[in-house]
Protein backbone atom coordinates (compact mmCIF):
# COMPACT_ATOMS: atom_id res chain seq x y z
CA UNK A 1 0.00 0.00 0.00
CA UNK A 2 1.32 3.45 -0.82
CA UNK A 3 1.84 5.65 2.26
CA UNK A 4 -1.32 8.49 2.59
CA UNK A 5 -0.45 11.88 4.15
CA UNK A 6 -2.15 13.02 6.93
CA UNK A 7 -4.49 15.32 4.91
CA UNK A 8 -6.01 12.77 2.27
CA UNK A 9 -6.62 11.00 5.74
CA UNK A 10 -8.98 13.98 7.08
CA UNK A 11 -10.32 14.73 3.54
CA UNK A 12 -11.65 11.00 2.82
CA UNK A 13 -13.26 10.91 6.19
CA UNK A 14 -14.87 14.45 5.91
CA UNK A 15 -16.05 13.08 2.66
CA UNK A 16 -17.51 9.63 4.29
CA UNK A 17 -19.33 11.57 6.76
CA UNK A 18 -20.63 14.38 4.47
CA UNK A 19 -21.87 11.05 2.39
CA UNK A 20 -23.12 9.22 5.10
CA UNK A 21 -25.88 12.87 6.14
CA UNK A 22 -26.42 12.81 2.64
CA UNK A 23 -28.06 9.00 2.66
CA UNK A 24 -29.26 9.48 6.22
CA UNK A 25 -30.66 12.88 6.33
CA UNK A 26 -33.45 12.09 4.16
CA UNK A 27 -34.11 8.71 5.65
CA UNK A 28 -33.49 9.77 9.70
CA UNK A 29 -36.28 12.77 8.72
CA UNK A 30 -39.36 10.45 7.47
CA UNK A 31 -38.69 8.43 10.87
CA UNK A 32 -38.62 11.69 13.22
CA UNK A 33 -41.94 13.35 10.76
CA UNK A 34 -43.25 9.48 12.01
CA UNK A 35 -43.21 9.56 15.63
CA UNK A 36 -43.37 13.69 15.85
CA UNK A 37 -46.52 15.21 17.65
CA UNK A 38 -48.68 16.73 14.84
CA UNK A 39 -48.03 20.25 16.21
CA UNK A 40 -44.07 19.55 16.20
CA UNK A 41 -44.07 19.38 12.51
CA UNK A 42 -46.27 22.56 11.68
CA UNK A 43 -44.12 24.58 14.45
CA UNK A 44 -42.08 27.63 13.05
CA UNK A 45 -39.34 27.66 12.96
CA UNK A 46 -39.75 23.52 12.53
CA UNK A 47 -38.43 21.48 15.65
CA UNK A 48 -36.90 18.62 14.15
CA UNK A 49 -36.44 16.50 17.53
CA UNK A 50 -39.62 15.62 18.91
CA UNK A 51 -39.82 16.35 22.49
CA UNK A 52 -41.63 13.16 23.02
CA UNK A 53 -41.96 10.23 20.61
CA UNK A 54 -45.21 9.60 19.58
CA UNK A 55 -45.66 6.01 17.94
CA UNK A 56 -49.53 6.61 18.03
CA UNK A 57 -49.46 6.49 14.17
CA UNK A 58 -48.01 3.32 13.67
CA UNK A 59 -50.92 1.83 16.05
CA UNK A 60 -53.46 3.82 14.01
CA UNK A 61 -52.42 2.44 10.78
CA UNK A 62 -52.30 -1.03 11.65
CA UNK A 63 -55.34 -1.33 13.80
CA UNK A 64 -58.13 -3.08 12.05
CA UNK A 65 -61.36 -1.33 12.97
CA UNK A 66 -63.31 -0.67 10.45
CA UNK A 67 -63.66 2.26 8.19
CA UNK A 68 -60.78 3.41 10.07
CA UNK A 69 -57.68 4.85 8.29
CA UNK A 70 -55.83 1.42 9.48
CA UNK A 71 -58.15 -0.58 7.72
CA UNK A 72 -57.78 0.72 4.49
CA UNK A 73 -54.29 0.43 4.96
CA UNK A 74 -53.65 -3.00 5.97
CA UNK A 75 -56.05 -3.83 3.47
CA UNK A 76 -53.75 -2.29 0.78
CA UNK A 77 -50.77 -4.05 3.28
CA UNK A 78 -52.38 -7.24 2.51
CA UNK A 79 -53.19 -6.51 -1.28
CA UNK A 80 -49.13 -5.38 -2.07
CA UNK A 81 -48.52 -9.20 0.45
CA UNK A 82 -50.85 -10.99 -1.86
CA UNK A 83 -49.99 -9.78 -5.21
CA UNK A 84 -46.32 -9.87 -4.63
CA UNK A 85 -46.36 -13.16 -3.78
CA UNK A 86 -48.36 -14.47 -6.29
CA UNK A 87 -46.45 -12.87 -8.85
CA UNK A 88 -43.28 -13.93 -7.62
CA UNK A 89 -44.11 -17.35 -7.33
CA UNK A 90 -45.69 -17.40 -10.55
CA UNK A 91 -42.63 -15.88 -12.26
CA UNK A 92 -40.48 -18.58 -10.42
CA UNK A 93 -42.33 -21.12 -11.64
CA UNK A 94 -41.94 -20.34 -15.16
CA UNK A 95 -38.64 -19.18 -15.08
CA UNK A 96 -36.70 -22.32 -13.29
CA UNK A 97 -37.89 -24.68 -16.80
CA UNK A 98 -37.17 -21.59 -18.99
CA UNK A 99 -33.97 -20.11 -17.46
CA UNK A 100 -32.89 -24.08 -17.68
CA UNK A 101 -33.60 -24.58 -20.98
CA UNK A 102 -31.69 -21.88 -22.38
CA UNK A 103 -28.85 -22.86 -20.21
CA UNK A 104 -28.20 -25.79 -21.72
CA UNK A 105 -29.66 -25.49 -25.08
CA UNK A 106 -27.81 -22.30 -26.73
CA UNK A 107 -30.10 -22.56 -30.09
CA UNK A 108 -32.73 -20.45 -27.91
CA UNK A 109 -30.98 -18.10 -26.72
CA UNK A 110 -32.42 -15.57 -29.30
CA UNK A 111 -35.77 -16.05 -27.36
CA UNK A 112 -33.87 -15.02 -24.20
CA UNK A 113 -33.03 -11.90 -25.76
CA UNK A 114 -36.70 -11.38 -26.79
CA UNK A 115 -37.96 -12.04 -23.67
CA UNK A 116 -35.36 -9.20 -22.14
CA UNK A 117 -35.81 -6.68 -25.09
CA UNK A 118 -39.41 -6.57 -23.61
CA UNK A 119 -37.34 -4.36 -20.57
CA UNK A 120 -37.03 -2.14 -22.90
CA UNK A 121 -41.03 -1.36 -23.46
CA UNK A 122 -42.22 1.62 -21.56
CA UNK A 123 -45.87 0.01 -19.49
CA UNK A 124 -47.25 2.49 -21.60
CA UNK A 125 -47.25 1.06 -24.60
CA UNK A 126 -49.39 -2.32 -22.81
CA UNK A 127 -51.48 -0.56 -20.47
CA UNK A 128 -54.35 0.28 -23.02
CA UNK A 129 -54.83 -3.43 -24.32
CA UNK A 130 -53.89 -4.86 -20.90
CA UNK A 131 -56.83 -2.60 -19.22
CA UNK A 132 -59.49 -3.43 -21.99
CA UNK A 133 -58.50 -7.14 -21.44
CA UNK A 134 -58.38 -7.17 -18.09
CA UNK A 135 -62.12 -5.62 -18.29
CA UNK A 136 -63.16 -8.17 -19.96
CA UNK A 137 -62.12 -10.84 -17.89
CA UNK A 138 -63.25 -9.63 -15.07
CA UNK A 139 -60.36 -8.74 -13.80
CA UNK A 140 -60.06 -5.20 -12.85
CA UNK A 141 -59.84 -4.19 -9.11
CA UNK A 142 -58.20 -7.59 -8.46
CA UNK A 143 -55.19 -9.24 -7.01
CA UNK A 144 -55.21 -11.80 -9.47
CA UNK A 145 -55.08 -9.68 -12.30
CA UNK A 146 -52.92 -7.66 -11.20
CA UNK A 147 -50.49 -10.56 -10.19
CA UNK A 148 -50.76 -11.85 -14.02
CA UNK A 149 -50.09 -8.28 -15.06
CA UNK A 150 -46.71 -8.09 -12.82
CA UNK A 151 -45.62 -11.24 -14.55
CA UNK A 152 -44.49 -8.31 -17.91
CA UNK A 153 -42.22 -7.63 -15.16
CA UNK A 154 -41.10 -10.25 -13.50
CA UNK A 155 -40.88 -13.44 -15.48
CA UNK A 156 -37.98 -11.78 -18.28
CA UNK A 157 -36.15 -10.92 -15.21
CA UNK A 158 -36.26 -13.76 -13.29
CA UNK A 159 -35.62 -16.30 -16.26
CA UNK A 160 -32.35 -14.05 -16.93
CA UNK A 161 -31.31 -14.38 -13.45
CA UNK A 162 -31.85 -18.23 -13.72
CA UNK A 163 -30.17 -18.43 -16.63
CA UNK A 164 -26.96 -17.16 -15.61
CA UNK A 165 -27.43 -19.12 -12.27
CA UNK A 166 -28.07 -22.29 -14.28
CA UNK A 167 -24.88 -21.26 -16.37
CA UNK A 168 -22.69 -21.55 -13.64
CA UNK A 169 -23.76 -25.28 -12.73
CA UNK A 170 -21.80 -27.33 -15.00
CA UNK A 171 -23.76 -29.63 -16.83
CA UNK A 172 -21.12 -32.85 -17.05
CA UNK A 173 -22.75 -33.40 -13.62
CA UNK A 174 -26.15 -33.45 -15.37
CA UNK A 175 -24.79 -35.72 -17.76
CA UNK A 176 -23.28 -38.08 -15.56
CA UNK A 177 -26.52 -38.61 -13.68
CA UNK A 178 -27.78 -39.13 -16.99
CA UNK A 179 -25.46 -42.14 -18.15
CA UNK A 180 -25.71 -43.31 -14.34
CA UNK A 181 -29.73 -44.13 -15.45
CA UNK A 182 -31.57 -40.86 -13.96
CA UNK A 183 -34.19 -39.51 -16.37
CA UNK A 184 -34.28 -35.93 -17.37
CA UNK A 185 -36.95 -34.82 -14.47
CA UNK A 186 -34.77 -37.10 -11.51
CA UNK A 187 -31.42 -35.34 -12.79
CA UNK A 188 -33.40 -31.70 -11.93
CA UNK A 189 -34.95 -32.54 -9.54
CA UNK A 190 -32.78 -33.93 -7.14
CA UNK A 191 -29.31 -32.61 -8.61
CA UNK A 192 -30.03 -29.35 -10.26
CA UNK A 193 -32.35 -27.49 -8.33
CA UNK A 194 -30.95 -28.08 -5.45
CA UNK A 195 -27.61 -26.76 -6.73
CA UNK A 196 -29.66 -23.54 -7.38
CA UNK A 197 -31.45 -23.11 -5.06
CA UNK A 198 -29.48 -19.76 -3.90
CA UNK A 199 -30.70 -18.39 -7.43
CA UNK A 200 -33.77 -19.25 -6.90
CA UNK A 201 -33.56 -17.58 -3.27
CA UNK A 202 -32.18 -14.22 -4.87
CA UNK A 203 -34.58 -14.30 -7.75
CA UNK A 204 -37.86 -14.28 -5.48
CA UNK A 205 -36.36 -11.77 -3.19
CA UNK A 206 -35.80 -9.51 -6.61
CA UNK A 207 -39.15 -10.29 -8.12
CA UNK A 208 -40.66 -9.83 -4.45
CA UNK A 209 -39.50 -6.23 -4.21
CA UNK A 210 -40.09 -5.50 -7.81
CA UNK A 211 -43.81 -6.33 -7.31
CA UNK A 212 -43.58 -4.55 -4.17
CA UNK A 213 -42.46 -1.36 -5.55
CA UNK A 214 -44.81 -1.64 -8.41
CA UNK A 215 -47.23 1.72 -8.94
CA UNK A 216 -48.38 2.17 -12.74
CA UNK A 217 -49.87 -1.09 -13.40
CA UNK A 218 -51.38 -0.77 -9.98
CA UNK A 219 -52.59 2.88 -10.27
CA UNK A 220 -54.38 1.76 -13.60
CA UNK A 221 -55.78 -1.58 -12.14
CA UNK A 222 -56.85 -1.16 -8.93
CA UNK A 223 -59.96 1.31 -7.17
CA UNK A 224 -60.88 0.29 -3.75
CA UNK A 225 -59.76 -1.90 -0.85
CA UNK A 226 -60.17 -5.30 -2.47
CA UNK A 227 -56.95 -4.71 -4.87
CA UNK A 228 -55.46 -1.55 -4.03
CA UNK A 229 -52.20 -1.83 -2.80
CA UNK A 230 -49.50 0.02 -0.77
CA UNK A 231 -47.66 1.78 -3.22
CA UNK A 232 -51.33 3.49 -4.61
CA UNK A 233 -52.61 3.67 -0.63
CA UNK A 234 -49.65 5.91 -0.57
CA UNK A 235 -49.83 7.79 -3.20
CA UNK A 236 -53.43 8.52 -2.14
CA UNK A 237 -52.41 9.55 1.39
CA UNK A 238 -49.46 12.12 -0.28
CA UNK A 239 -51.96 13.54 -2.27
CA UNK A 240 -54.87 13.50 -0.53
CA UNK A 241 -56.21 16.03 2.11
CA UNK A 242 -54.11 14.58 5.26
CA UNK A 243 -53.64 17.26 7.42
CA UNK A 244 -50.97 14.93 9.57
CA UNK A 245 -48.32 14.63 7.26
CA UNK A 246 -46.62 12.54 10.24
CA UNK A 247 -49.29 9.69 9.27
CA UNK A 248 -48.18 10.17 5.79
CA UNK A 249 -44.39 9.55 6.66
CA UNK A 250 -45.66 6.34 8.91
CA UNK A 251 -46.95 4.79 5.81
CA UNK A 252 -43.92 5.67 3.97
CA UNK A 253 -41.72 4.27 6.76
CA UNK A 254 -44.43 0.95 7.39
CA UNK A 255 -44.36 0.67 3.13
CA UNK A 256 -40.05 0.74 2.71
CA UNK A 257 -39.01 -1.46 6.22
CA UNK A 258 -39.94 -4.61 3.77
CA UNK A 259 -37.94 -4.02 1.11
CA UNK A 260 -34.92 -2.48 3.44
CA UNK A 261 -35.03 -5.20 5.59
CA UNK A 262 -34.46 -7.68 2.28
CA UNK A 263 -32.10 -5.20 0.58
CA UNK A 264 -29.75 -5.89 4.10
CA UNK A 265 -30.02 -9.59 4.26
CA UNK A 266 -29.08 -9.48 0.57
CA UNK A 267 -26.70 -7.38 0.50
CA UNK A 268 -24.04 -9.73 -1.07
CA UNK A 269 -25.86 -10.71 -3.64
CA UNK A 270 -27.32 -7.92 -5.03
CA UNK A 271 -23.79 -6.60 -5.06
CA UNK A 272 -22.58 -9.69 -6.98
CA UNK A 273 -25.19 -9.80 -9.30
CA UNK A 274 -24.71 -5.95 -9.87
CA UNK A 275 -21.09 -7.45 -10.85
CA UNK A 276 -21.89 -10.14 -13.24
CA UNK A 277 -24.73 -7.85 -14.94
CA UNK A 278 -22.07 -5.57 -15.45
CA UNK A 279 -19.79 -7.98 -17.18
CA UNK A 280 -22.03 -9.72 -19.68
CA UNK A 281 -23.17 -6.35 -20.25
CA UNK B 1 -26.98 -35.62 -25.18
CA UNK B 2 -28.09 -35.63 -28.84
CA UNK B 3 -28.91 -32.22 -30.29
CA UNK B 4 -32.31 -32.16 -31.74
CA UNK B 5 -33.38 -34.49 -28.51
CA UNK B 6 -32.22 -31.79 -26.04
CA UNK B 7 -33.53 -28.68 -28.51
CA UNK B 8 -37.31 -29.97 -28.10
CA UNK B 9 -37.32 -30.83 -24.74
CA UNK B 10 -35.76 -27.46 -23.99
CA UNK B 11 -38.91 -25.96 -26.30
CA UNK B 12 -40.99 -27.85 -23.72
CA UNK B 13 -39.59 -26.27 -20.92
CA UNK B 14 -39.35 -22.64 -22.60
CA UNK B 15 -43.28 -22.72 -23.75
CA UNK B 16 -44.64 -22.06 -20.35
CA UNK B 17 -43.13 -18.81 -20.39
CA UNK B 18 -43.33 -18.08 -23.68
CA UNK B 19 -46.86 -18.58 -23.77
CA UNK B 20 -47.56 -16.25 -20.44
CA UNK B 21 -45.57 -13.56 -22.43
CA UNK B 22 -47.09 -13.69 -25.43
CA UNK B 23 -50.49 -13.38 -23.66
CA UNK B 24 -49.73 -10.54 -21.51
CA UNK B 25 -47.31 -8.18 -23.57
CA UNK B 26 -47.05 -10.01 -27.24
CA UNK B 27 -50.86 -9.59 -27.62
CA UNK B 28 -51.41 -6.11 -25.62
CA UNK B 29 -48.14 -4.81 -27.97
CA UNK B 30 -49.86 -5.77 -31.31
CA UNK B 31 -53.40 -4.64 -30.39
CA UNK B 32 -51.46 -1.27 -28.88
CA UNK B 33 -50.61 -1.14 -32.87
CA UNK B 34 -53.77 -1.92 -34.02
CA UNK B 35 -55.48 0.36 -31.89
CA UNK B 36 -53.04 3.51 -32.56
CA UNK B 37 -54.79 4.01 -36.55
CA UNK B 38 -57.92 4.20 -34.98
CA UNK B 39 -60.54 6.97 -33.19
CA UNK B 40 -61.27 4.47 -30.10
CA UNK B 41 -62.26 5.39 -26.83
CA UNK B 42 -61.15 3.76 -23.80
CA UNK B 43 -64.86 2.47 -22.89
CA UNK B 44 -67.12 1.18 -25.13
CA UNK B 45 -66.79 -0.25 -29.18
CA UNK B 46 -63.71 -0.64 -30.98
CA UNK B 47 -63.79 2.95 -32.84
CA UNK B 48 -63.05 3.13 -36.88
CA UNK B 49 -59.74 3.34 -38.70
CA UNK B 50 -57.94 6.54 -39.45
CA UNK B 51 -54.81 5.76 -40.94
CA UNK B 52 -52.13 7.53 -39.61
CA UNK B 53 -53.59 10.93 -38.32
CA UNK B 54 -53.06 10.06 -34.39
CA UNK B 55 -49.47 9.92 -35.36
CA UNK B 56 -49.19 12.81 -37.50
CA UNK B 57 -51.45 14.61 -34.80
CA UNK B 58 -49.58 13.69 -32.05
CA UNK B 59 -45.84 14.61 -33.60
CA UNK B 60 -46.91 18.04 -34.83
CA UNK B 61 -48.69 18.78 -31.51
CA UNK B 62 -47.01 21.88 -29.45
CA UNK B 63 -47.86 19.15 -26.50
CA UNK B 64 -45.83 16.48 -27.54
CA UNK B 65 -42.87 18.42 -28.30
CA UNK B 66 -42.71 20.20 -25.47
CA UNK B 67 -43.23 16.90 -23.28
CA UNK B 68 -40.32 15.23 -25.36
CA UNK B 69 -37.64 18.41 -24.23
CA UNK B 70 -38.92 18.22 -20.66
CA UNK B 71 -38.09 14.26 -20.51
CA UNK B 72 -35.11 14.31 -22.57
CA UNK B 73 -33.52 17.17 -20.01
CA UNK B 74 -34.89 15.05 -16.91
CA UNK B 75 -33.17 12.21 -18.30
CA UNK B 76 -30.09 14.03 -19.43
CA UNK B 77 -29.70 15.92 -16.05
CA UNK B 78 -30.40 13.10 -13.52
CA UNK B 79 -28.63 10.20 -15.17
CA UNK B 80 -25.41 12.48 -15.78
CA UNK B 81 -25.90 13.64 -12.28
CA UNK B 82 -26.02 10.23 -11.09
CA UNK B 83 -23.31 8.74 -13.06
CA UNK B 84 -20.67 11.48 -11.71
CA UNK B 85 -21.85 11.38 -7.95
CA UNK B 86 -22.16 7.12 -8.20
CA UNK B 87 -18.17 7.28 -9.51
CA UNK B 88 -16.86 9.51 -6.78
CA UNK B 89 -18.97 8.23 -3.69
CA UNK B 90 -17.15 4.41 -5.13
CA UNK B 91 -13.72 6.16 -5.48
CA UNK B 92 -14.44 7.64 -1.84
CA UNK B 93 -15.43 3.91 -0.55
CA UNK B 94 -12.53 2.40 -2.65
CA UNK B 95 -10.53 4.54 0.04
CA UNK B 96 -9.63 2.77 3.68
CA UNK B 97 -11.91 4.50 6.16
CA UNK B 98 -13.26 3.61 9.20
CA UNK B 99 -17.25 2.89 9.13
CA UNK B 100 -16.42 1.74 5.43
CA UNK B 101 -18.35 -1.21 5.67
CA UNK B 102 -21.26 0.44 7.52
CA UNK B 103 -21.41 3.25 4.95
CA UNK B 104 -21.16 0.83 1.81
CA UNK B 105 -24.05 -0.95 3.67
CA UNK B 106 -25.77 1.93 4.28
CA UNK B 107 -25.89 2.41 0.43
CA UNK B 108 -28.52 0.11 0.30
CA UNK B 109 -31.13 2.26 1.39
CA UNK B 110 -32.18 4.75 -0.58
CA UNK B 111 -32.20 1.78 -3.39
CA UNK B 112 -34.05 -0.35 -1.48
CA UNK B 113 -36.69 2.05 -0.72
CA UNK B 114 -40.10 1.97 -2.96
CA UNK B 115 -40.09 4.89 -5.36
CA UNK B 116 -43.51 5.56 -4.23
CA UNK B 117 -41.98 6.02 -0.73
CA UNK B 118 -39.19 8.20 -2.14
CA UNK B 119 -41.57 10.52 -4.05
CA UNK B 120 -43.60 10.88 -1.16
CA UNK B 121 -40.89 11.18 1.42
CA UNK B 122 -39.02 14.34 -0.70
CA UNK B 123 -42.61 15.86 -1.28
CA UNK B 124 -43.14 16.12 2.57
CA UNK B 125 -39.53 18.05 2.71
CA UNK B 126 -40.02 19.98 -0.16
CA UNK B 127 -43.83 21.00 1.21
CA UNK B 128 -44.37 24.98 0.94
CA UNK B 129 -45.13 25.15 4.26
CA UNK B 130 -43.92 22.95 6.51
CA UNK B 131 -40.83 21.67 4.55
CA UNK B 132 -37.70 20.40 5.84
CA UNK B 133 -36.23 21.64 3.13
CA UNK B 134 -37.42 25.73 3.70
CA UNK B 135 -37.01 25.62 7.22
CA UNK B 136 -33.12 24.22 7.26
CA UNK B 137 -32.65 26.61 4.55
CA UNK B 138 -33.88 29.59 6.40
CA UNK B 139 -32.65 28.64 9.62
CA UNK B 140 -29.14 28.69 8.20
CA UNK B 141 -29.74 31.98 6.55
CA UNK B 142 -29.86 30.92 3.10
CA UNK B 143 -33.20 31.69 2.20
CA UNK B 144 -35.29 34.57 3.47
CA UNK B 145 -39.20 33.93 3.11
CA UNK B 146 -40.64 29.78 2.45
CA UNK B 147 -40.42 28.89 -1.09
CA UNK B 148 -42.86 26.48 -3.27
CA UNK B 149 -40.55 24.04 -4.48
CA UNK B 150 -42.73 21.79 -6.40
CA UNK B 151 -45.17 24.69 -7.00
CA UNK B 152 -43.19 27.13 -8.92
CA UNK B 153 -42.80 25.86 -12.95
CA UNK B 154 -39.05 27.22 -12.36
CA UNK B 155 -37.92 24.99 -9.47
CA UNK B 156 -39.91 21.74 -9.68
CA UNK B 157 -38.31 19.55 -12.50
CA UNK B 158 -35.11 20.81 -10.52
CA UNK B 159 -36.60 19.58 -7.49
CA UNK B 160 -37.98 16.23 -9.10
CA UNK B 161 -34.24 15.56 -10.43
CA UNK B 162 -32.70 15.82 -7.18
CA UNK B 163 -34.90 13.58 -5.76
CA UNK B 164 -34.19 10.94 -8.24
CA UNK B 165 -30.45 11.04 -8.21
CA UNK B 166 -30.38 10.68 -4.48
CA UNK B 167 -32.56 7.61 -4.66
CA UNK B 168 -30.83 6.19 -8.37
CA UNK B 169 -26.52 7.55 -7.20
CA UNK B 170 -26.37 4.65 -4.52
CA UNK B 171 -26.86 1.95 -7.37
CA UNK B 172 -24.58 3.30 -9.49
CA UNK B 173 -22.16 3.86 -6.57
CA UNK B 174 -22.14 0.40 -5.74
CA UNK B 175 -22.23 -0.71 -9.48
CA UNK B 176 -18.66 1.52 -9.80
CA UNK B 177 -17.29 -0.27 -6.61
CA UNK B 178 -17.32 -3.38 -7.46
CA UNK B 179 -15.47 -2.77 -11.01
CA UNK B 180 -13.37 -0.59 -8.92
CA UNK B 181 -12.53 -3.81 -6.85
CA UNK B 182 -11.84 -5.66 -9.76
CA UNK B 183 -8.66 -3.39 -10.42
CA UNK B 184 -4.99 -5.52 -9.80
CA UNK B 185 -3.26 -3.85 -7.14
CA UNK B 186 -0.05 -4.26 -9.00
CA UNK B 187 -1.47 -1.86 -11.79
CA UNK B 188 -2.10 0.81 -9.38
CA UNK B 189 1.24 0.64 -7.73
CA UNK B 190 2.76 0.14 -11.04
CA UNK B 191 1.58 3.39 -12.39
CA UNK B 192 2.64 5.53 -8.92
CA UNK B 193 6.17 4.28 -9.66
CA UNK B 194 5.75 5.30 -13.03
CA UNK B 195 4.98 8.92 -11.53
CA UNK B 196 1.85 9.23 -12.75
CA UNK B 197 -0.80 11.68 -11.12
CA UNK B 198 -4.29 11.09 -9.45
CA UNK B 199 -5.70 12.46 -12.51
CA UNK B 200 -4.09 10.75 -15.17
CA UNK B 201 -4.36 7.38 -13.17
CA UNK B 202 -8.26 7.72 -12.80
CA UNK B 203 -7.92 8.39 -17.13
CA UNK B 204 -5.68 5.79 -17.77
CA UNK B 205 -5.40 3.14 -15.00
CA UNK B 206 -8.76 3.24 -13.33
CA UNK B 207 -11.26 4.24 -16.13
CA UNK B 208 -10.92 1.30 -18.35
CA UNK B 209 -12.29 -1.27 -15.57
CA UNK B 210 -14.65 1.34 -14.81
CA UNK B 211 -16.01 1.80 -18.87
CA UNK B 212 -17.87 -1.61 -19.20
CA UNK B 213 -19.74 -2.09 -16.09
CA UNK B 214 -20.65 1.68 -15.68
CA UNK B 215 -21.83 1.93 -19.36
CA UNK B 216 -24.18 -0.91 -18.62
CA UNK B 217 -25.45 1.64 -15.64
CA UNK B 218 -25.93 4.37 -18.21
CA UNK B 219 -27.48 2.50 -20.24
CA UNK B 220 -30.55 1.26 -17.63
CA UNK B 221 -30.56 4.19 -15.90
CA UNK B 222 -31.52 6.55 -19.57
CA UNK B 223 -34.03 3.41 -20.21
CA UNK B 224 -35.83 4.08 -17.19
CA UNK B 225 -35.37 7.81 -17.08
CA UNK B 226 -36.48 8.09 -20.17
CA UNK B 227 -39.75 5.85 -19.26
CA UNK B 228 -40.50 7.78 -15.76
CA UNK B 229 -43.79 7.95 -14.10
CA UNK B 230 -43.95 7.00 -10.40
CA UNK B 231 -41.68 9.52 -9.30
CA UNK B 232 -43.38 12.31 -11.27
CA UNK B 233 -47.31 11.23 -10.65
CA UNK B 234 -46.51 11.21 -6.84
CA UNK B 235 -44.94 14.37 -6.71
CA UNK B 236 -46.51 16.89 -9.29
CA UNK B 237 -48.83 14.96 -11.51
CA UNK B 238 -46.95 16.42 -14.54
CA UNK B 239 -47.72 20.14 -13.12
CA UNK B 240 -47.25 22.89 -12.24
CA UNK B 241 -48.14 24.08 -16.06
CA UNK B 242 -46.97 20.81 -16.66
CA UNK B 243 -43.22 21.58 -16.62
CA UNK B 244 -42.86 18.24 -15.41
CA UNK B 245 -44.74 16.37 -17.78
CA UNK B 246 -42.59 13.46 -19.11
CA UNK B 247 -43.91 10.86 -21.55
CA UNK B 248 -45.12 8.79 -20.21
CA UNK B 249 -47.25 11.56 -18.18
CA UNK B 250 -48.90 12.35 -21.46
CA UNK B 251 -49.70 8.85 -22.59
CA UNK B 252 -51.40 8.38 -19.03
CA UNK B 253 -53.34 11.85 -19.43
CA UNK B 254 -54.34 10.87 -23.26
CA UNK B 255 -55.50 7.47 -22.92
CA UNK B 256 -56.70 7.24 -19.27
CA UNK B 257 -57.73 10.43 -18.39
CA UNK B 258 -58.61 11.90 -21.56
CA UNK B 259 -60.17 8.19 -22.74
CA UNK B 260 -58.80 8.52 -25.87
CA UNK B 261 -57.27 5.32 -26.53
CA UNK B 262 -56.41 5.39 -29.73
CA UNK B 263 -54.06 8.44 -30.05
CA UNK B 264 -53.16 7.52 -26.16
CA UNK B 265 -52.30 4.01 -27.98
CA UNK B 266 -49.98 5.92 -31.15
CA UNK B 267 -48.14 8.21 -28.59
CA UNK B 268 -47.40 5.27 -26.53
CA UNK B 269 -45.65 3.52 -29.47
CA UNK B 270 -43.82 6.55 -30.43
CA UNK B 271 -42.35 6.55 -26.57
CA UNK B 272 -41.70 2.87 -27.41
CA UNK B 273 -40.11 3.77 -30.52
CA UNK B 274 -37.50 6.35 -28.87
CA UNK B 275 -36.84 3.90 -26.09
CA UNK B 276 -35.71 1.48 -28.55
CA UNK B 277 -33.39 3.69 -31.08
CA UNK B 278 -32.13 5.17 -27.99
CA UNK B 279 -31.44 1.15 -26.37
CA UNK B 280 -29.96 0.23 -30.02
CA UNK B 281 -27.17 3.35 -30.16
CA UNK B 282 -26.37 2.75 -26.52
CA UNK B 283 -25.75 -0.99 -27.42
CA UNK B 284 -23.55 -0.47 -30.22
CA UNK B 285 -21.32 2.13 -27.64
CA UNK B 286 -21.26 -0.59 -24.83
CA UNK B 287 -20.11 -3.26 -27.50
CA UNK B 288 -17.17 -0.50 -28.55
CA UNK B 289 -16.56 -0.10 -25.03
CA UNK B 290 -16.02 -3.18 -24.06
CA UNK B 291 -14.23 -4.06 -27.23
CA UNK B 292 -11.76 -0.70 -26.54
CA UNK B 293 -11.34 -1.68 -22.70
CA UNK B 294 -10.55 -5.69 -23.41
Amino acid sequence: MERKSLAFSVFVHLAALLLAAVILAPLVWLFVMSISPAADLSAKPLRWWPQSADFSRYQLLLSTVANSAGAAFTASLRNSLAVASMATVAAIALAIPAGWAVSRAPALNWSLSLVIATYMLPPVALAVPLYMGLSYLGLLNNVFGLALVYLTILAPFTTWLMKSGFDTIPREIEAAAMIDGASLWQTLRILTLPLAAPVVATSALFAFLLAWDEFFYALLFTSDQRAKTLTVAIADLAGGRVSDYGLIATAGVLAALPPVLIGFLMQRALISGLTSGGVKG
Amino acid sequence: MSGTWMTTRAWLLMAPLLAVMIAVIGWPLVDTVALSFTDAKLVGTGGNFVGLENYTKMLSSGNFQRTLVTTAWFAIISVAAEMVLGVLAALLLNQEFRGRTVLRALMILPWALPTVVNATLWRLIYNPEYGALNAALTQIGLLDSYRSWLGEPGSALTALIVADCWKNFPLVALIALAALQAVPREITSASLVDGAGPISRFRFVILPYLAGPLMVALVLRTIEAFKVFDIIWVMTRGGPANSTRTLSILVYQEAFSFQRAGSGASLALIVTLLVTVLAVAYAALVRKTAGSAA
